[in-house]
């Protein structure tokens, strides 16, 4: 009996050197999209392997996970998802992975904002606006908050450096942008994007955004809800439309023909673009983002 | 409310356009349909609009948002679908629609596979479908070139084509035009839904064809008073929708087929040859 017990113990005595080597790999983490991973890899440096569920240049709103997807929850030891009804299907997915107690709600601490526009049809599974990272001092919150997750699930890492260096770069960004704002003449500071992304950023920021869809990509536009906006750009002269990276470019080019208004570049809001693209990182789309708006706006 | 509607068809661009675009759609639809009605081929229109799919997602992944890369790709999908189900109808035992269901739903599988290797991107879906809203200029020359040729080769191809559907024994008889009207017409079938497609979504272009035929074909048995009808109705039904989604707020697409719909129910209902009442 004695015998048998210590057979039986053998694996768990092997396991403890075979865990101590394993500290030294680097920790999983599975992120429901993009900009999540990327502040993952900014706190977390080299000690841990960060994955996107919804790549860059997708669009998470739509986004239906596949058997592989679970499989790489179950492998995380740690699930990021943003929370604020963005990915619901992220936790329904870690759940079924069995990886309920390994998921962190990025957007946990941020003061939410309702959506725009609720009553309209859209896709979100609350009426609370989750886009809180087009904020830097939302952003703030969510390092803090994944700082702490990350502390938890590997004690014995240090993510203390990461995380310090990242809020200092993010309040150079948030000051950075509230410069190039200022500089913009009071009348000018409005402009107008397919998805209605930046709520969180219009009310940090001071920049009005005007949507012709509402809050989602989800539903198909009427010929009032385009009338509106058309009528909107006009009466209120506003200077600059832009395209979102993930909507129907052919409606904004329409409205734009329609009213004269200037069209802007590529501004990222849910997503980051790929590797080489303009907005590879969070501060690099937030970087991108304020450029193209100043550019745009400016007289 | 109609002075409403008038001042917002001068006021805003899109609306103009949107009815030039849905003009070019009923006049085109309106033969192609009424003929797709009288060879009982309703569903093919549905069918052969999911097959172009794949052509059109390879061709925006090869090319991007370009409509010539979009149609080519949609116009060859389209056309390998159609001869392939014809090929196998004459070669095997199994009948034109079996095959047709068969190769469509691959072409429509292949589709969402091709789309779906690019990442995650399901929006891809949405790049597809264009916006009745949202024409632009090469679209719409798109749209009117193909009505245009589809009109053109329809005179040319109506006496067989008619013939061949009322009496294709007789046609065999008397002539071997009857294969080639046939193929010519599921051409323009495909280059229809092919323009309609990522001009205007499925749903609409298939809507398009079929509600107004099986409407006319309520209210007389003449081919021709068919064509024309299917066409005025067609045109009608797309004013009126897209009042509805100006006056309402209704997706644009799915108010103007609705609106067809309510003609087609009324119709149902009184129609002069063939309608409940007339029946009673």
């Amino acid at each position: 009996m004695l015998n048998r017990r210590a057979l039986l113990a053998a694996p768990l005595l092997l396991a403890v050197p075979a865990r101590a080597s394993q500290s030294a790999a680097p920790m999983r983490v599975l992120a429901s999209f993009s900009i999540l991973a990327d502040i993952v890899k900014k706190v977390g440096g080299e000690r841990v392997a960060v994955e996107a569920l919804v790549g860059p240049g997708a669009d998470a709103h739509a986004f239906q996970p596949s058997p592989a997807d679970a499989g790489k929850a179950a492998a995380a030891r740690l699930v990021v998802v943003n929370g604020l009804g963005f990915d619901p299907w992220m936790e329904r997915l870690a759940a079924a992975a069995g990886a309920k107690d390994r998921i962190v709600v990025a957007a946990r601490d941020v003061p939410a904002l309702k959506a725009a526009d609720a009553h309209d049809g859209h896709a979100h599974a609350s009426d609370l606006d989750p886009h809180a990272w087009q904020s830097a001092p939302n952003m703030r919150r969510y390092v803090g908050t994944i700082r702490a997750a990350l502390e938890q699930a590997d004690p014995q890492g240090d993510y203390a450096a990461g995380a310090t260096t990242f809020l200092a770069e993010l309040d150079a960004l948030d000051a950075d942008i509230r410069v190039a704002v200022a500089a913009l003449p009071p009348n000018r500071r409005k402009v107008v994007t397919t998805h209605d992304a930046f709520g969180y950023f219009a009310a940090e920021y001071g920049l009005a955004f005007l949507a012709p869809k509402g809050v989602s990509n989800e539903a198909e536009p009427s010929a009032r809800d385009l009338a509106r906006i058309i009528r909107q750009i006009r009466e209120e002269k506003i200077p600059a439309v832009f395209l979102e990276n993930v909507v129907d470019p052919r409606l904004m080019q329409r409205i734009a023909a329609e009213t004269g208004a200037r069209i802007g570049g590529k501004l990222y809001s849910d997503s980051l673009s790929p590797p080489d693209g303009p907005a590879p990182t969070y501060l690099a789309m937030m970087r991108h983002n304020i450029r193209e708006l100043t550019t745009a706006l400016a007289p | 409310m109609s002075l409403d509607l008038l001042s917002a068809f001068a006021e805003f661009g899109f609306m103009r356009r949107a009815l030039a675009g849905c003009l070019a759609l009923s006049l085109a639809g309106a033969p192609i349909g009424t003929f797709l009605l009288l060879r009982r081929m309703s569903l093919v229109g549905d069918a052969l609009a999911h097959a172009i799919l794949p052509g059109a997602a390879l061709g925006y992944l090869a090319a991007g948002l370009s409509l010539g890369a979009m149609t080519l790709g949609g116009l060859i999908a389209g056309f390998v679908v159609a001869l392939l189900a014809g090929l196998v109808a004459r070669a095997t035992s199994l009948r034109e629609d079996a095959s047709l269901a068969a190769f469509y739903l691959l072409s429509l599988a292949l589709g969402v596979v091709i789309i779906s290797t690019r990442g995650s991107n399901v929006d891809l879906l949405r790049v597809l479908f264009g916006s009745v809203l949202a024409l632009d200029d090469p679209t719409l020359t798109l749209l009117a070139g193909v009505a245009s040729l589809t009109l053109l080769v329809f005179a040319l191809i109506y006496r067989p084509l008619a013939l061949e559907t009322a009496d294709p024994g007789f046609l065999a008889s008397v002539s071997r035009s009857g294969g080639p009207a046939h193929l010519v017409f599921m051409a323009l079938l495909v280059l229809n839904l092919v323009a309609g497609f990522h001009a205007l979504g499925t749903l609409l272009s298939v809507g398009l064809m079929i509600l107004p035929a099986a409407t006319a074909r309520l209210w007389t048995r003449s081919v021709g008073a068919m064509m024309a009808l299917a066409a005025a109705l067609g045109f009608a039904s797309s004013l009126a929708g897209l009042a509805l989604s100006y006056a309402q707020g209704w997706p644009t697409g799915p108010a103007i087929i609705l609106c067809a719909g309510v003609v087609y129910a009324l119709s149902l209902a009184f129609g002069r040859a063939g309608g409940l009442a007339a029946r009673a």
